[in-house]
């Protein structure tokens, strides 16, 4: 199975990032800074992760410090599954 | 003598140099900066050579920059062209060669479509990147320091000149530029100030974009009043735009249905201390009763004004607030210093308690569109003075017994999604564009947080299969994001007249009653 990053990754280059302007991006690169997201691709990104990884983002977790990047989006994860699995 | 746009500013400069005029995130810029950083970009684009009149492109996210730039080109006389951030490659191609813009002031985040842009303007001489590009071009421009500079000289403005060109979505699928003069602006400005009751101590936050006209008019009014404008890149996070407002603490909150909309399915809502807000204010599409209802409940401190405006002369009817009980889905009457009526087909003024399509006079009608003098005159026509042009809005009213106005309908196909003006030729042209489509038409169909959704029906060409997210995915790429479909549905035949031209008032109906079966 893929890691979350890479899941993420994939998500994004294939909803977001189309044609000419697919070029790699860093895993703390702002979607938001260069964009790559915009206001209604978060909304589609959260409901991936909510799919994808079966974990309910609350409204006041919806934050670019958890969203905004590769690697807010993984750390956020962690701390999110850990609390559901302990 | 104060007739001019940037004048307004450089008054409330002299008066408060030290008072914050912007905060951007971390970042706050007072007066003074604000000014100086204006004063630096206006000595450079000199330099460059653009002159009064000529055009000066924006193509920025909301920040000092995009302030700084608008009123650099006002000091010098050029005319500032706001680009939304969303705008694909093509359709900023179409924009700079039709206004055969001089210069362009942008970011490097947007490189990806302002540098295949640049291939086919051959009127664009000098770019100026804020955060710095290493593209290999000539006419890249370094952003100039914030020192050193000689005073530019007082260019011949007058209020007569033009301060702005607005692109907005045309019938034809091409965005058409909206001139707006000095008078224009000052006058929209005024009168719009004047009955929000808008002051010097507010805190006013702005997450419309300032390419959006009423996004730059909280720059416009708030800098000419010498308030505090807090910028915020979009609602994307509308938790973090909370956290904005409490810290600020905000007094007026402009938005469009949809901010609303998000704001009010916060369950921590009530969390957010927000007893500085005093305004709210909504543009771009009419609320719901309910939502004002809600919106009223939930900030019972602050007054709501529900309006009404074209790009064309920005501001057009406003509800004041103590009729939102009386009369809740009117949008209201004429601003100060404007006159309103309507008009049959053959041009007549019409009594109260007629329907009819609008009539606006005023210093705020705009001076045309930019070198389309065939659309111009659709718009503008002979006023009741001698030499004197009005604006057919092209949207029908009614009037009730007293002369409030209730909106009907448009007269043309443009759809309303997000507070967005869509025209469905141009999501056409996208979509046709996409091998193996054979006929496309694209409506507006109603959605209770968009306004409208916009929803493409599509024929295929023999032996093709297409999906949904192909079409999406594919508009997503020549469209800003708010023009791509939220619905798809592949058909074997479009409707047709008698001329074989694709009837869409059929599509419509069929969208509604399928809604209606799933529901």
């Amino acid at each position: 199975m893929m890691n979350t990053k890479a899941t993420i990754r994939r998500f994004v280059e294939d909803n977001f990032m189309m044609g000419s302007r697919r070029s790699a991006f860093a895993d703390n690169a702002s979607f938001m800074e260069h964009h790559i997201i915009d206001s209604t691709g978060f909304l589609e990104l959260i409901t991936f992760i909510e799919e994808m990884f079966h974990v309910t983002v609350e409204e006041d977790e919806m934050l670019p410090e958890n969203l905004d990047n590769l690697d807010a989006i993984n750390a956020y994860l962690s701390r999110k599954l850990s609390t559901v699995t302990a | 003598m104060t007739m001019l746009l940037h004048q307004h500013f450089l008054d409330s400069v002299a008066r408060t140099p030290d008072k914050t005029a912007l905060v951007c995130g971390e970042q706050r810029h007072s007066y003074a900066e604000v000014a100086r950083r204006a004063h630096v970009l206006a000595c450079a684009l000199q330099r460059r050579g653009v002159h009064r009149g000529d055009r000066v492109a924006l193509f920025f996210d909301n920040g000092v920059e995009f302030v700084a730039g608008l009123y650099a080109c006002l000091s010098i006389g050029a005319v500032f062209m706001p680009v939304n951030p969303l705008t694909k490659s093509d359709k900023l191609a179409f924009m700079l060669c039709d206004a055969r813009a001089s210069a362009l002031l942008t970011q490097d985040a947007l490189a990806g479509e302002w540098q295949p842009a640049l291939q086919t303007s051959g009127s664009m001489h000098s770019v100026f990147v804020s955060d710095g590009c290493d593209a290999d071009d000539a006419r890249l421009q370094p952003w100039p320091g914030l020192d050193g500079h000689a005073p530019s000289p007082e260019p011949a403005t007058i209020d007569q000149d033009l301060a702005a060109i607005i692109y907005t979505s045309g019938s034809t699928g091409f965005p058409k530029g909206v001139m707006l003069s000095h008078l224009n602006m000052v006058t929209a400005a005024n009168s719009v100030s004047s009955y929000l009751g808008l002051r010097h101590d507010d805190v006013i936050l702005c997450a419309l974009p300032l390419a959006f006209d009423y996004g730059l008019y909280q720059v416009l009014m708030g800098f000419k009043l010498g308030a505090t404008v807090v910028l915020e890149r979009n609602f994307s996070f509308p938790v973090k735009v909370l956290e904005t407002m409490v810290r600020e603490h905000v007094t007026v909150f402009p938005g469009v249905p949809t901010m609303f909309a998000s704001l009010m399915t916060l369950k921590s809502l009530s969390q957010f201390d927000l007893g500085h807000l005093r305004l709210i204010t909504n543009t771009a599409a009419a609320l719901s009763e309910t939502h004002i209802q809600r919106l009223r409940a939930l900030f019972p401190q602050a007054t709501l004004y529900s309006m009404y405006g074209l790009t064309e002369c920005k501001r057009v009817t406003y509800l004041p607030p103590e009729q939102l009980d009386v009369r809740p889905t009117s949008v209201g009457r004429g601003m100060p210093n404007e006159e309103l009526w309507l008009v049959d087909d053959e041009g007549r003024r019409l009594p109260n308690g007629s329907v009819g399509e609008l009539v606006i006079r005023g210093s705020h009608v705009m001076r045309g569109y930019w070198e389309r003098p065939d659309e111009t005159a659709q718009r503008l026509k002979p006023g009741p003075l001698p030499g004197e042009s009005v604006l057919y809005s092209g949207d029908l009213f009614r009037t009730d017994d007293e002369g409030w106005l209730y909106f009907v309908a448009r007269r043309d196909d443009i759809i309303k999604t997000r507070g967005e003006k869509v025209s469905p030729r141009e999501v056409e042209n996208a979509i046709q564009s996409l091998p193996g489509v054979h006929e496309v038409a694209v409506i507006g169909v109603d959605d209770e947080i968009l306004g409208q959704a916009i929803k493409a029906f599509i024929t295929l060409e023999p032996g093709v299969q297409l999906t949904d997210r192909d079409v999406i995915r594919h508009c997503l790429t020549r469209l800003e994001s708010f023009m791509a479909p939220k619905y798809i549905e592949f058909v074997d035949a479009l409707p047709k007249t008698d001329t074989g031209k694709i009837k869409k008032t059929g599509l419509a109906r069929g969208h509604t009653d399928a809604e209606r079966t799933a529901a």
